[in-house]
This record gives structure tokens, C-alpha cells and sequence, in this order.
């Protein structure tokens, strides 16, 4: 008897997560629905090729300028800084790609409010740090997933890369992390408090659209009226794609600000939302 | 030894809704303490309070000396929690999902997968770990919750209403488990319920709560045997004033109480003491026409002290009743 009940004793030694453990584990989760699950991996993978396919390929301004008149690909060089109008947009598509996943990841806490996980793992001794940045790491790398599918895809469709090389593609793709990092804890942000999917589709109606078309996606900064010009300019958006075209497209492209720049202007907006979220959570994420 | 100290506790809500108004109780090592009462009675908001998923507006509560305020890292390990709702993820399968709990209590992997395969063996699960939560019968999902909440092997484990919403032979299954896990490892458990069988069948002690304040505590038997004997009603067609004199000098008797045309005869023992009574009535020419004994139950424990019937209230305990009714004319 004695025996039993030491062993029940040193079985109930009690154990303190490890945070980068607790952390992963909660991405994981996330992430196993989307990897172990082959319909929910294509579809993911094959929303990137439509969306390359329709505006890179059926919503080509790079067709009119040549169609017009024979000076066009000198006028298409001048306000893209490439001949290749698709391989400047799939480059905004990257971005877009990004923002996208970003904003389902980051609100799917939502659901996990809704049937009760967040109060469940909200009892473990974990932090909500860890609650946070688990959500975040889902996201990212989704997003950098799907973009590196992006990315092959645009290439095998005729996407030109002036800038082929290890270093150019990482520093695109480390401008879409910090992109991904901080729309992530922006839109766990805005899903704190919710518990309805209605109030999550509708924050993603009202902002997807204006994050992509207030930034230079489609079209650079230079041709837009000035009104939005300035928001585009504050838009971080912008930033990333600015450091992948820069990286990837051409000495002909003009960035928007130096890459040093835009990385440092990515980084404030990826730490300092993610600060924002962290700190609000203590207050906000509760049962 | 009290394992859980509860002093005073009060959660005000938007700064008027009293949710949970200065409850004060403790819960002895190795007993199952339940928290009955109506919904709305505060039950949820007291155990959201215990495990630390919200703060108190008063007072405090220790479990195992640590108190829910200021030690509430030390109170989430040593608790396990088994809420209302179905958390395990849907999309997962049950494995995964306690296995993911496992790793947020930082339970070192080779521990946990043996724990995870006890557990799993224990609630009759071990079949169906391989397969997504969604496939999962209700009883299933239940049972991997309790799984779930067991997996640091807590000292405590905190059950919300854990057989809500389960049908009749599932409920007496889900109770089978809990007891025999809770004798399985040794713990303390503290449940809420508004099911007056369950509180009776698997609680040693109960706490009577409404509007969120106790209003008694006890064991069921005791809080039953308080009210004084079982209650026999019966009504005859040939009805005389006498009869009611006859009724209180019978041996047995304790009180009489005329309900319009029916009596209530409140007595110790109703199975010694009818046999006896109809003897004595068909003896001096009455016809008895209705006749009903009830048993002291926790309902009338509570209609006893809050002037109101919980069955009454609950429209769900009273399909349950029913249903189980229909179960046992069946048989």
C-alpha cells in the first residue's frame, strides 16, 4: 500500500510547460488540419494559381500598353520598371497570398473561443504568449508555404526573374515573413473579443480588399491619385512588395523606399503588432 | 484535510449581475463535492473561478494552498479541468488532441505517451484514438474529455455539468467512469450539475446554490433524511372529516396535511407503514381510490429550502425523468 502510494506521489510530480513546446504544439495543431488533410492542402494551394491565372494572366494592363502603340513597352518600363506586367503582379500576389492567409489563421481564434478550446487551454499552465504566437506561427507558415508554391507556380507560367539567386529569393520571402508576422497579430487583434464568424467575415470584407488595392499590388504608387498615394505609402503592404520586386525584377524597378528601409518599416509594424496583441491579450483573452 | 478552501468568493458582472454572491465552503481530500442548482444558479461562474479562467470580484479560494489570485500558475498544474462544452478538436483525432494537452502541461513525451494509452485504455477509447473527434458519439466525446482532463494526473479535477446533454445510458456510463477513475488515482473532485440523480448517485457531499448563494450543505442522505420521512398521498371516494383523525392516530404516522381532497401523510418508513394504512382504511369501509409514495428526495430538499421545485424549473430534468420512465415500462 505504501508502495502505491509513493508511485502516485512521484507520478503527480507536477510539470511546468516549456514555452517554445507549449508554443510549437499549439501551431502544430493548427497546422496538422491543414497538412494532414490532402482536400484542405490543395484547395489552399490551388487558390494562389487562380488568383495568378485571373489577374496575372486575364487582367493584364501589360496586353493594352502593347496593343496601343508600338512605344508601349518603353512606357511599361518606365512606370513598372519591367516588360513583364506578370511577373510585376505575381509579386503583389505573393503579398496578397500573405495577407490572405494571415487574416483566416489569425481569426480562426475565433472558432476556438466559440467551442470552448481557448477556455480549455486557457486552465493549462501555459502563458498567452504562447496562445498568441502559436496562432502567428500558423499563419506564417502557411503563408510562406503557399507562397513558395506561388512562386514556382508563377515561374513554370512565364513569371521573368532578373534576380534569380538564394539571396534574392530570402530577402523577398523575409519581407513576406514580417508581412505575414504582423497582419497575423493584427487581425488575432481584432478577433480577441469576437465570438461570431459574422463579425470574422466581415472584418475580412472590409479590410482585404483596401489592404491590396491602397498599395502598389497592381499598380506602382506613381500613377495613383495623391489621396492614395498616402495611404499606400503607410501601408506596409507596399513594403514588402517593394523589397521582393527590387530583390527579384530588375535594376529598372524602383523601390519604394531602400530595402534597408523597408525591412526596418516591416519590422516595426511586425514587433509592434505583435507587442500590441500580446499586451492587449492579458487583458482581453479570458473565459 | 480540506484540499479546496473557498472564502467568501463573489464575481459581480458589468458591476450588478451577482453572479456568485460570498460563497464560502471546503472540499475534503478524496470526496466529490458537487455544486447542485438550477442554470443560472452561478455553478459555471464558480468553477471558471476555481480553475482561474476568470477573476473573482471577492474574496479568494485556496486549492492545495495555493490561492486562485495570486498563485494561479501553481492552481492550472495541479487542476484538471473538464468543461461544459466539448473542446477536443474536431478536426484532430482524439490522440492528437491529448496529446497536444500533454505537451501544453509540459509532460515529458515518453510519460505522456504512456499515460495517453492508459487513459485512453481506461475510458474505453483505445479503438477509436486513430480516428477524427468528428466521427465520435457523444458518450465518445465525453468520455475523451475526462481522458483529456486526467492527462497531468490532477490531484483535483474540476467537472462542469459533465453528463449535460447525454442520454440516459450514456449518463449512467459517464458516472461509471468518473467513479472509477476517481478511485483510479486518487482524486478530489468537484462537479457541478443540475441533475438531481447525478448529485445523488455520485456525490458525497453537495452544496444546494441559487441565485449564487449556498444555501445548504450536507450529504444527500443527511439533507434528505433533515426532512423527516417519506410522504404517502392517497385520496378516497367516500371521504368523512374522521378520516383524518383516523389517519394521525395510526402507528407510524407523523403529520397529516389535507390538499384539497388528498391526503399527505409524512412517515418514516412509506413501505411499512401503506400496507398497514390501506389494511386499516378497507377495514372501516373506506375506498381508496389514489394512493403515492415518495421518497425524501434532493427535489423536495430543495423545495424544502428555496420554496421551489427544480424539476419545475428544468423543463430538460423533466424529458430525463420522463424518458427514463418510458425506459424502465419498457423493460
Amino acid at each position: 500500500m505504501d508502495k502505491q502510494e509513493s508511485k502516485i506521489r512521484v507520478e503527480r510530480k507536477i510539470h511546468y510547460p516549456n514555452f517554445f513546446r507549449a508554443t510549437w504544439s499549439l501551431a502544430n495543431r493548427d497546422l496538422k488540419k491543414w497538412y494532414l488533410s490532402p482536400a484542405i492542402l490543395i484547395i489552399s494551394m490551388v487558390q494562389p494559381i487562380i488568383w495568378l491565372a485571373l489577374f496575372g494572366k486575364a487582367f493584364n494592363l501589360g496586353a493594352l500598353f502593347t496593343s496601343v502603340s508600338s512605344g508601349a513597352t518603353a512606357a511599361e518600363l518606365a512606370i513598372f520598371g519591367t516588360t513583364s506586367y506578370f511577373s510585376y503582379l505575381a509579386l503583389g500576389m505573393l503579398a496578397f497570398m500573405a495577407i490572405s492567409t494571415s487574416m483566416m489563421g489569425g481569426m480562426s481564434i475565433v472558432w476556438d473561443r466559440r467551442f470552448g478550446f481557448v477556455d480549455k487551454i486557457l486552465t493549462a499552465p501555459i502563458t498567452k504568449l504562447s496562445i498568441i504566437v502559436g496562432k502567428i506561427l500558423n499563419s506564417v507558415i502557411r503563408a510562406l508555404a503557399q507562397a513558395v508554391v506561388l512562386l514556382i507556380i508563377a515561374i513554370v507560367l512565364g513569371m521573368t526573374l532578373t534576380y534569380f539567386t538564394i539571396t534574392s529569393v530570402l530577402t523577398a520571402f523575409a519581407a513576406l515573413f514580417l508581412l505575414s508576422f504582423g497582419m497575423s497579430s493584427l487581425f488575432v487583434l481584432l478577433a480577441l473579443r469576437a465570438r461570431d464568424w459574422q463579425s470574422q467575415m466581415m472584418i475580412i470584407n472590409l479590410l482585404m480588399l483596401p489592404l491590396l488595392f491602397a498599395s502598389n499590388a497592381f499598380f506602382p504608387l506613381s500613377i495613383m491619385p495623391s489621396w492614395l498615394q498616402t495611404i499606400a505609402s503607410w501601408n506596409p503592404v507596399s513594403y514588402a512588395i517593394s523589397i521582393g520586386r527590387s530583390a527579384l525584377l530588375g535594376p529598372s524597378y524602383t523601390p519604394l523606399a531602400s530595402n534597408l528601409m523597408s525591412f526596418l518599416y516591416l519590422g516595426i509594424f511586425a514587433v509592434g503588432m505583435t507587442a500590441i496583441t500580446v499586451i492587449l491579450s492579458r487583458r482581453l483573452l479570458k473565459g | 484535510m480540506d484540499i479546496i478552501k473557498v472564502n467568501n468568493l463573489s464575481k459581480v458582472f458589468n458591476g450588478n449581475l451577482r453572479a456568485v454572491d460570498g460563497v464560502s465552503f471546503e472540499v475534503k481530500e478524496g470526496e466529490i463535492f458537487g455544486f447542485l442548482g438550477p442554470n443560472g444558479a452561478g455553478k459555471t461562474t464558480t468553477i471558471k473561478m476555481l480553475t482561474t479562467l476568470i477573476s473573482p470580484t471577492g474574496g479568494d479560494a485556496q486549492i492545495l494552498g495555493y490561492s486562485i489570485k495570486k498563485n494561479a500558475p501553481e492552481v492550472r498544474a495541479s487542476i484538471g479541468v473538464v468543461p461544459q462544452e466539448y473542446t477536443a478538436d474536431e478536426d484532430l483525432t482524439g490522440y492528437d488532441n491529448i496529446l497536444l494537452l500533454a505537451d501544453l502541461y509540459g509532460i515529458p513525451r515518453d510519460v505522456a505517451n504512456k499515460r495517453i494509452a492508459e487513459l485512453l485504455e481506461l475510458v474505453e477509447l483505445s479503438n477509436a484514438a486513430k480516428r477524427k473527434v468528428a466521427t465520435y458519439s457523444g458518450g465518445m466525446r465525453r468520455r475523451l474529455e475526462l481522458a483529456i482532463g486526467l492527462i497531468n494526473f490532477p490531484p483535483v479535477l474540476f467537472l462542469d455539468e459533465p453528463t449535460l446533454g447525454l442520454d440516459v445510458q450514456t449518463r449512467t456510463a459517464v458516472w461509471n467512469y468518473i467513479k472509477k477513475l476517481k478511485e483510479k488515482y486518487k482524486m478530489t473532485l468537484f462537479m457541478t450539475t443540475h441533475y438531481l440523480e447525478e448529485a445523488d448517485h455520485l456525490c458525497d457531499r453537495i452544496a444546494l446554490i441559487d441565485h449564487g448563494k449556498i444555501i445548504k450543505i450536507g450529504a444527500p442522505e443527511a439533507l434528505k433524511a433533515q426532512l423527516g420521512g417519506d410522504i404517502i398521498k392517497l385520496s378516497v371516494s367516500n371521504d368523512k372529516p374522521e378520516l383524518k383523525k383516523i389517519l394521525e392516530n395510526a402507528v407510524g404516522v407523523k403529520e397529516v396535511k389535507k390538499i384539497g381532497n388528498e391526503y399527505r401523510i409524512k412517515a418514516k418508513s412509506s413501505e411499512t407503514l401503506t400496507p398497514k394504512l390501506i389494511a386499516l382504511l378497507s377495514s372501516k369501509k373506506y375506498q381508496v381510490t389514489k394512493l403515492s409514495m415518495t421518497k425524501p428526495s434532493l427535489d423536495e430538499v430543495y423545495l424544502e429550502y428555496t420554496g421551489k421545485s427544480m424539476r419545475e424549473e428544468q423543463g430538460g430534468f423533466d424529458r430525463f425523468a420522463q424518458n427514463r420512465q418510458m425506459q424502465a415500462t419498457r423493460r
